[in-house]
């Protein structure tokens, strides 16, 4: 069997209000050639200025994902010819990128692939280009250009070719964009472009060739490009793995025998394709922007930036195991539903002290309700300290678990706090000698069930729960058991 | 003397005492124009109406007593690489023909704070490439003083207008010589300041690295008014460098005292013009006798300097120019002929079976970049973008552009080196006076040598300045170049003060 080798460059948007050489919007979804000017449509004349915001947000996300922070960096051109680029090359980093060598963890706490961390070669900034729009209605073969789009901030990291698998491309497109989302950096908005995605994917395949370095042959690298959803990414890495394959097995092809290749992902017919080579062969003649000065970072300026550094979610995951003892698949679930939801959790844990309880009324009942009215969490109707309130009782079994979840849906209609909500609904304590009187009286009308359980059936008690509830809708029927078991023991 | 003949700093003074208008000296100007530049072709476009309309706002305002700029009422000429708002900005090429920028230069923006009157476009070589103005897509300009003969170039129009007395004053680019090598052609003075004192915000791009705007003008005192007028910080050009902007008008008659000159050996070696060398040796010779102390130094690298600059240079522009693709602005070749012959040479392709041919036929838009810039672009332009692509594509950038920036420092040392034992060198602008117009038309090389003295300061981002120091017997005019260290415009302006002030030689204007 062949191993998938996968290395995937990620273009990020970057969250600043105005572009990265001028002072343009970047908002999203204007009328066309609207967030325009002079500058970032490339009028003769126009000279870019540096947008220091963008640099503090790479440098941000470099930090966050352990890569160094370069002292010394610069603006080059790349030149290409594209109606989108008015320019005629796009300002990019080339040799000296903002940031360099990091990494990523990625886990699956399902346990699909072991945990590893992946590899990033570099992060660097970027001018995103214009879009074409063809318009082929009615027999015209016109295309329009809108050049909104122009010069807004891109962060582009490129990993190493780390990845194995397309679940674990996935992961790590996963977690990259929740940890930019933490950061704020990116909007990561893929509908909108604000996160695009290209694969570079090759195969491994054992072989007893005396040519094959370390047992191993390689297939010529292929570049998918103009993937927009995370399942795509998927997709396209398994179709192409497959591809790959079978093209080995029919030409025998290795890598440096043939140029890389580019090919598109066609989402609905489920194929990548081979885009034109004269569209790819490309020299980009890369040389530095003689209009922009290098830049030079400080130490200073770098521990300004880590001073706003948040908490990362590798970081609560973990401190959610360590310190709140929960599964790490149920932090993997909080930390999935961004910071928010974190703080909505660590509120209700640490006012209610049942971190447990608290996780699983949040991971269940709260992200249901959630799902299926489609609002975050900030819409939601109950705050975390009323649902921490709640939890306390439920924990401390005041409140029957058994009638918990009535509970809850009445919070979530009235908004009313747990007492209220249990008053409401006529849920009173029960104290203990209640239950007792109870149990003593239902075991004497009941004495099958007492001979069963002093049998060794315990779970013959469970008949009586229901005429319990049925005598008091109130009893906390574990308490019930547990007392009826006493009292048989007792005899 | 009449208003054409005075200087700048003349006009102002009677303007200030109310002997003359705005609307006489511009009229002035205007009818030189009018009456000469049918010979000489200095301007690609005058705008009376406009240029009159501006004079006469500025004297109601003196009449009412406002405080007005320090060019106010003056006319200036600005070449025709620096956008004004609303005017075409042509670059001298076909394919910026039809562009009216949507704003304005910082230069020409400076300019109408000065309250200076914007008289007109001048002439220039396509895009600034070319050193003698017969590259515009337009007109070829004559020198002034021969009309047989180049102002040089690329800003021959700016100096040709100045020394033909229809501009007091001009606007003109210096990317490799382009300002100080007509002015010496024309006998007028004019300076490239250090690379970023004077905003590039608006300047059509050629090589950004060494492009720089700057003065001409018909004395030193002249060039010193307007440059303290376009100089400055700019915050929409990142090249631009954040230093106070000294007043370069304050000392400027104040001689300098043991002022040291450097002499370069290498300035005066093979192919030097023994009238421009005899011109350039009295010159010295005048400072000597005001005291400056001569030193004798070298610049070993100079002699990489053309080189060096035709890497470089073209390199950028190849960059610069690949926005005139005829998709958003400028020139676009006509579509229904392109897409015709398209389909015509498909057909015949296929006709014919040849599947190599087909297989070669441009996209449509490959097509229609290809048409639009082959028709729109000029030869010269068209060397400068191939010579750039080329040393810039894979496998060749090492060996040309990497290995010029090297060079490029070592010119920079040499001259850092040289400015710890001098405060300015001296030596000729030109290796020989104005050439003959048609002179360089098969011989491109030829034209690169025009830049031997002066693209240097480019390289190195030096202030550099020319101004008139003899004639040859034939009557041409005789170009002086002073270099300073980066930032020391106001040294060089004193020191050329002194010479014109020497006696040693009085700045003529050119019969017409």
């Amino acid at each position: 069997m062949y191993t998938t080798v996968i290395g995937l460059e990620v273009h990020v948007q970057l969250a600043t209000k105005s572009k990265l050489f001028c002072g343009c919007s970047t908002a999203y979804g204007a009328e066309p050639n609207t967030q325009t000017c002079p500058v970032c449509i490339g009028m003769p004349g126009s000279l870019p200025v540096m947008n220091e915001e963008a640099v503090a947000l790479a440098i941000e996300t470099g930090l966050a994902l352990n890569l160094q922070i370069a002292g010394f960096t610069k603006w080059d051109r790349k030149q290409y010819f594209y109606p989108d680029l008015p320019k005629g090359y796009q300002i990019s980093q080339y040799d000296l990128p903002i940031t360099h060598d990091g990494w990523l963890e990625i886990e699956d706490p399902k346990g699909a692939f072991e945990p590893k961390k992946v590899r990033i070669l570099r992060a660097h900034l970027e001018e995103d280009a214009g879009k074409s729009l063809h318009d082929e209605a009615a027999g015209k073969g016109d295309t329009l250009i809108d050049l909104n789009r122009t010069g807004t901030p891109l962060l582009e990291i490129v990993s190493e070719p780390d990845l194995r698998s397309a679940a674990e491309a996935k992961a790590y497109l996963t977690e990259l964009r929740l940890l930019l989302t933490y950061l704020g950096v990116s909007d990561c908005n893929m509908q909108e472009g604000s996160l695009r995605v290209d694969a570079n994917v090759n195969l491994h395949i054992p072989s007893d060739d005396p040519d094959a370095k370390d047992g191993k042959i390689a297939t010529p690298i292929v570049e998918i490009k103009n993937m927009n959803s995370f399942r795509a990414v998927e997709r396209a890495i398994e179709y192409e793995a497959e591809r790959q394959h079978r093209e080995w097995k029919e030409t025998g092809r290795r890598l440096g025998q043939s140029p890389k290749q580019t090919r598109g992902w066609d989402d609905a017919a489920g194929v990548t394709r081979a885009q034109r080579s004269k569209e790819e062969s490309s020299d980009y003649r890369y040389f530095p922007d003689p209009d922009l000065a290098p830049v030079a970072i400080t130490a200073a300026e770098v521990d300004k930036v880590r001073e706003r550094l948040i908490e990362l979610p590798a970081a609560i995951r973990q401190r959610l195991v360590a310190d709140y003892g929960l599964s790490l698949y149920d932090a993997d679930v909080i930390v999935n539903q961004g910071r928010p939801t974190v703080d909505y959790y660590l509120t209700v844990a640490d006012q209610s002290g049942d971190n447990k309880l608290a996780a699983n009324w949040l991971t269940q009942d709260v992200l249901r309700t959630l799902k299926s009215q489609e609002i975050g969490i900030e819409q939601f109707a109950i705050p975390a300290d009323r649902l921490a309130g709640f939890v306390k009782k439920v924990s401390a079994g005041d409140l029957p678990s058994s009638r918990a979840r009535e509970v809850f849906d009445a919070m979530l209609d009235s908004g009313a706090d747990a007492d209220a909500a249990m008053e409401s609904l006529g849920i009173t304590q029960v104290d203990d000698s209640e239950i007792d009187a109870l149990c003593q009286e239902l075991l004497a009308a009941n004495p099958k069930v007492v001979a069963d359980v002093q049998g060794g059936k315990q779970q013959a008690i469970g008949a009586l729960i229901g005429q319990a509830k049925k005598k008091n809708p109130n009893i906390d029927p574990g308490k019930f058991r547990q007392t009826c078991l006493e009292l048989i023991a007792k005899g | 003397m009449t208003l054409v003949e005075s200087s700048a700093a003349e006009l102002l003074g009677q303007l200030g005492a109310g002997e003359t208008s705005s609307r006489e000296i511009t009229q002035a100007c205007l009818d030189r124009t009018e009456s000469h530049d049918a010979q000489v072709g200095a301007f690609l476009r005058v705008d009376a109406d406009a240029a009159l309309a501006q004079a006469d706002a500025i004297d109601k305002r003196r009449a009412a007593g406002e405080t007005l700029g320090p060019l106010a009422g003056l006319p200036v000429a600005v070449k025709d690489l620096l956008c004004q708002q609303g005017e075409p900005t042509t670059c001298a090429s076909r394919m910026l023909e039809n562009f009216r920028p949507p704003y304005d230069s910082t230069v020409v923006a400076k300019l109408r704070e000065a309250d200076a009157v914007l008289l007109g476009r001048t002439n220039m070589d396509e895009f600034a490439m070319g050193g003698s103005t017969e590259n515009s897509a337009f007109q070829p300009t004559r020198n002034p003083w021969d009309l047989k003969r180049s102002p040089g170039g690329s800003s021959g129009g700016a100096a040709a207008c100045v020394a033909a007395g229809m501009a007091p004053l001009s606007i003109g680019t210096d990317t490799g010589g382009s300002i100080r090598q007509p002015s010496a052609f024309c006998g007028v003075v004019g300076m490239k300041p250090t690379y970023g004192r004077v905003s590039r915000f608006g300047l059509v791009a050629f090589a950004s690295s060494l492009d720089q705007v700057g003065p001409i003008a018909g004395s030193v005192t002249d060039t010193a008014l307007l440059l303290d007028a376009i100089a400055g910080h700019c915050e929409r050009d990142s090249t631009s460098l954040d230093v106070a902007k000294p007043n370069y008008l304050q000392d400027i008659d104040k001689p300098l005292d043991g002022l040291r000159l450097g002499v370069v050996t290498e300035h005066f070696g093979k192919g030097l013009d023994p009238e421009v060398e005899s011109a350039v040796r009295a010159a010295i010779a005048a400072y000597e006798g005001q005291g400056a102390e001569i030193v004798e130094l070298s610049l070993p690298h100079s002699k990489h300097a053309v080189a060096t600059y035709y890497v470089i240079a073209p390199c950028e522009a190849s960059s610069n120019l690949a926005r005139y693709d005829g998709a958003h602005y400028g020139y676009r070749t006509e579509e229904r002929a392109m897409l015709a012959q398209l389909q015509a040479d498909r057909k015949a392709a296929q006709e014919a079976g040849d599947e190599q041919a087909l297989d070669d036929i441009d996209t449509a838009l490959v097509r229609m970049y290809r048409q639009s810039r082959s028709e729109a672009i000029g030869p010269e332009v068209k060397r400068r973008i191939m010579l750039g692509a080329y040393a810039l594509s894979a496998g060749y950038y090492d060996a040309y552009y990497l290995k010029a920036l090297k060079v490029r420092r070592l010119i920079r040392q040499d001259f850092d080196q040289a400015f710890e034992k001098v405060d300015l060198i001296i030596g000729p602008t030109t290796a020989a006076p104005a050439p003959e117009l048609g002179q360089f038309d098969n011989d491109p090389l030829g034209m690169y040598l025009l830049d031997l003295y002066t693209v240097s300061a480019n390289l190195a981002g030096l202030p550099a300045m020319s101004l008139p120091c003899g004639q040859s017997k034939s009557g041409l005019p005789i170009g002086l170049q002073l270099h300073a260290p980066p930032l020391e415009e106001a040294r060089l302006l004193r020191a050329a003060r002194m010479f014109e002030q020497s006696g040693a030689w009085e700045t003529k204007r050119c019969e017409l």
